[in-house]
């Protein structure tokens, strides 16, 4: 049963990383929580027209939900009276409250429980199967999910190109005739059937854990489009699968294991990510302060250099008098420049070696 | 029928409570453009109301909420340093704390319901809102944090309102901007929790953005758009909980957001100046005016190539001239006294010469 879960936990999190990549690119990353929150109204109006919740019918409502959810915000930030985050705000709470109203008012009995649309309950999933012929093929989920994760490879590899540009260029996109209106209201419709898809296991507060947190993460391994799809689609499988199995260790809840998984993975991009995390930036940031340092010693010898006053000035004591160093620094700071072959030192005179001498003085005409 | 009880008041004022603050302090986040961070901030609080509960035992309303404060300002405190300190950006930020602390405190409620203790029953209820369980304790509880947050914000009017406007004119008058943010968004989280209780956690986002961006339409002045907000929020909250009441099975949050919402919509459409209705109904007037001097410009100069002003045109001559219904601008030059329609076409009078030659002089001294 495990696996079976882990395996809708994975197509899952497949299909969720490869929109939100985009989203993230383009600024738009809360539109996957809107989309997720409101698609619930297109459920329940495809519900009411149809009376079951098994139809494919639903996914289909619910893909026009959240065009209409795009649609509707854009409508409101066009009047020029709202901005966007204004706009955002107001359309998906408004549509949700209509779909929690048309719930409590005409079916209640049903299975559609206003907890679960917010976590959604993957560990049923094994439990709904798809069967063909008396064959049993695994998890409905499974395949449902698998589908949404090869539609959603499949648009994002043919039209690569087309969503490459227009999410770092679009001027330069619409000038090639590439449409980025259309592209951009197709990366929704690829958002919100996965939003629905993922709905009834996962619930759409995981559909947002997935799409944005290993996308981001992502954004701080690489600066390739390329390599960053792949990463975050591994980011969020690796989420997925720590998520399933620390949810049964610590018996809790799947969801929201998965979300905190995929969220401490992003944090700890955040901290050692190379070059971009915290740790390395910090490390960076120091090591220029001591090269800061020692091409400040060298533009000091270098100023005293053939002078009356050199054989004072130069001397590794006097750098605390006239640069304010601390003996403790100055040390540090003469050791670092003798270890890079900027400066010599005789006893207590430093002289710039020739290299040194060249650095400084290619600094000096920089600057 | 609505049976005004004890419940309803508690209800209705607890309601009132939120409308009132997320009304004063959502007008400076939309001014802010900070609109989404209640979202954010509504879905972060939920670890620490379940990490007070299972550090306490307790339903304490005010231990809490103080839980969920904290939560919601350290989400708050994550976001920035993130978005400060790498490349990510801010929507991404949200959208990672969110889902993170919201995953979190899931994580936590699981926890909970599993462990042997009947008193955790109404804690999911705390998120998704449920009004009907409010206590009265819970309302005054409620009471004291919107008076102590409308106690700082009239104190602080003047520094919010510059930092808010003219954060470079803040800075340079010495104020302290980060301190003022800060603080500012304590007041939103204390405002999102007090609010979930009523409305929920998805629904709060619209609790916060919803009035302002109705007061918004309204007027151009800082102090009326609070006020007004915070009536706006009121209202429709107190309107959420009487209608909730009357109809059964209706919840009341999402009532509410319904009803506020309308108010937004009514306020876009019809709000004087600023609103579609009477936005575009300008347009047309200004479109019309603009259509009719140009007609008398034309007929001025028609009028140069005859023998004298008096000369009556045939309206066929004006019909390329504008864009709009000829016919009805040229009525209207005549209401104005600047033209006489006849049967055979028309007539520009003195005071239309007059303004024609007037509104060339314009055109050519510019």
């Amino acid at each position: 049963m495990i696996a079976d879960i882990t395996l809708v936990a994975v197509l899952v999190a497949v299909a969720c990383a490869l929109p939100g990549v985009f989203l993230v690119l383009r600024q738009q990353s809360l539109q996957s929580d809107a989309i997720s929150h409101s698609v619930l109204f297109g459920i329940v109006v495809c519900f009411f027209l149809v009376r079951t919740l098994d139809s494919p019918f639903l996914l289909l409502g619910a893909v026009a939900t959240g065009i209409l959810t795009v649609l509707l915000s854009e409508v409101l930030l066009k009047t020029g009276l709202l901005k966007e985050d204004a706009s955002i705000g107001l359309v998906f709470p408004f549509l949700f409250s209509l779909a929690v109203i048309l719930i409590s008012l005409y079916a209640g009995d049903i299975h559609i429980d206003t907890d679960a649309v917010l976590t959604g309950e993957i560990g049923l999933t094994p439990f709904h199967r798809f069967e063909v012929a008396g064959w049993d093929l695994g998890p409905q989920a499974a395949w449902s999910m698998g589908a949404i994760a090869a539609a959603n490879l499949g648009l994002l590899a043919l039209f690569f190109k087309e969503l490459k540009v227009s999410t770092f260029d679009a001027g330069l996109a619409a000038s090639l005739g590439f449409r980025p209106g259309l592209i951009h209201y197709g990366l929704m419709v690829m958002v919100s059937l996965t939003a629905v898809g993922a709905f009834d296991s996962v619930g759409s507060i995981l559909v947002v854990a997935l799409m944005i947190a290993p996308a981001a993460t992502a954004t701080l391994l690489s600066e390739s489009l390329s390599r960053r799809i792949v990463l975050t689609v591994v980011v969020a499988v690796v989420a997925a699968v720590v998520g399933i199995l620390s949810a049964f260790v610590l018996d809790t809840s799947m969801a929201g294991t998965m979300a905190v998984a995929a969220s401490l993975l992003f944090g700890l991009a955040f901290v050692a990510a190379p070059k971009t995390g915290l740790v390395s930036r910090a490390l960076a940031h120091r090591e220029r302060r001591w090269v800061f340092a020692g091409y400040t010693l060298g533009v000091h010898l270098l100023a005293h250099e053939g002078t009356q006053e050199q054989e004072r000035e130069c001397r590794v004591d006097h750098l605390q008098e006239h640069l304010h160093w601390k003996p403790d620094y100055a040390q540090r700071v003469v050791e670092t420049a003798v270890r890079g072959g900027l400066v010599e030192r005789e006893g207590h005179q430093l002289h710039l070696t020739p290299l040194g001498r060249e650095t400084v003085k290619s600094l000096m005409d920089r600057g | 029928m609505i049976t005004f009880d004890y419940t309803l008041a508690t209800v209705a004022l607890g309601g009132a409570m939120v409308g009132l603050l997320s009304g004063v302090l959502g007008t400076f986040a939309l001014l802010r453009r900070q609109s989404l961070l209640g979202d954010t901030i509504s879905h972060a609080a939920l670890p620490g109301i379940a990490l007070v509960f299972l550090a306490t035992g307790l339903k304490d309303p005010l231990a809490l909420l103080l839980g969920a404060m904290a939560a919601g300002w350290i989400g708050t405190l994550v976001i920035s340093a993130v978005v400060r300190n790498s490349r990510v950006r801010l929507d991404a930020g949200m959208a990672v704390v969110l889902s993170g602390f919201f995953g979190l405190g899931l994580a936590l409620l699981s926890v909970i319901q599993n462990l042997p203790n009947a008193n955790q029953a109404g804690l999911s209820k705390f998120l998704f809102g449920n009004a009907s369980t409010m206590l009265r304790q819970d309302v005054i509880v409620m009471a004291v944090f919107v008076v102590l947050s409308l106690v700082v914000v009239s104190l602080l009017w003047k520094e919010f309102k510059v930092s808010t406007f003219d954060p470079e004119f803040a800075r340079s008058l010495g104020f302290p901007l980060g301190l003022l943010d800060t603080l500012l968004l304590s007041l939103v989280v204390v405002a999102i929790t007090i609010g979930l209780q009523s409305v929920g956690v998805v629904l709060m986002s619209a609790m916060l953005v919803a009035p302002a961006a109705a007061a918004r339409q309204w007027t151009d002045r800082l102090g009326r758009m609070v006020a007004l907000s915070a009536i706006f929020g009121v209202a429709a909250a107190v309107s959420g909980a009487l209608v909730s009441s009357a109809v059964p099975r209706l919840p009341t949050g999402p009532t509410t957001v319904v009803l506020i919402s309308a108010v937004v919509l009514v306020s876009i459409t019809l709000a004087p100046r600023r609103g579609l209705v009477w936005a575009a109904v300008r347009r047309l007037r200004d479109r019309g005016e603009v259509a009719q001097l140009r007609l008398l410009e034309e007929l001025y100069w028609m009028a140069q190539n005859h023998a004298s002003s008096d000369h009556v045109h045939e309206r066929g001559a004006l019909k390329s001239v504008v864009a709009g219904s000829l016919n009805a601008n040229l009525a209207a030059l005549e209401r104005s006294g600047w033209v006489v329609l006849t049967a055979e076409g028309v007539r520009l009078t003195a005071s239309g010469l007059e303004k024609a030659k007037e509104a060339l002089a314009v055109g050519r001294s510019e």
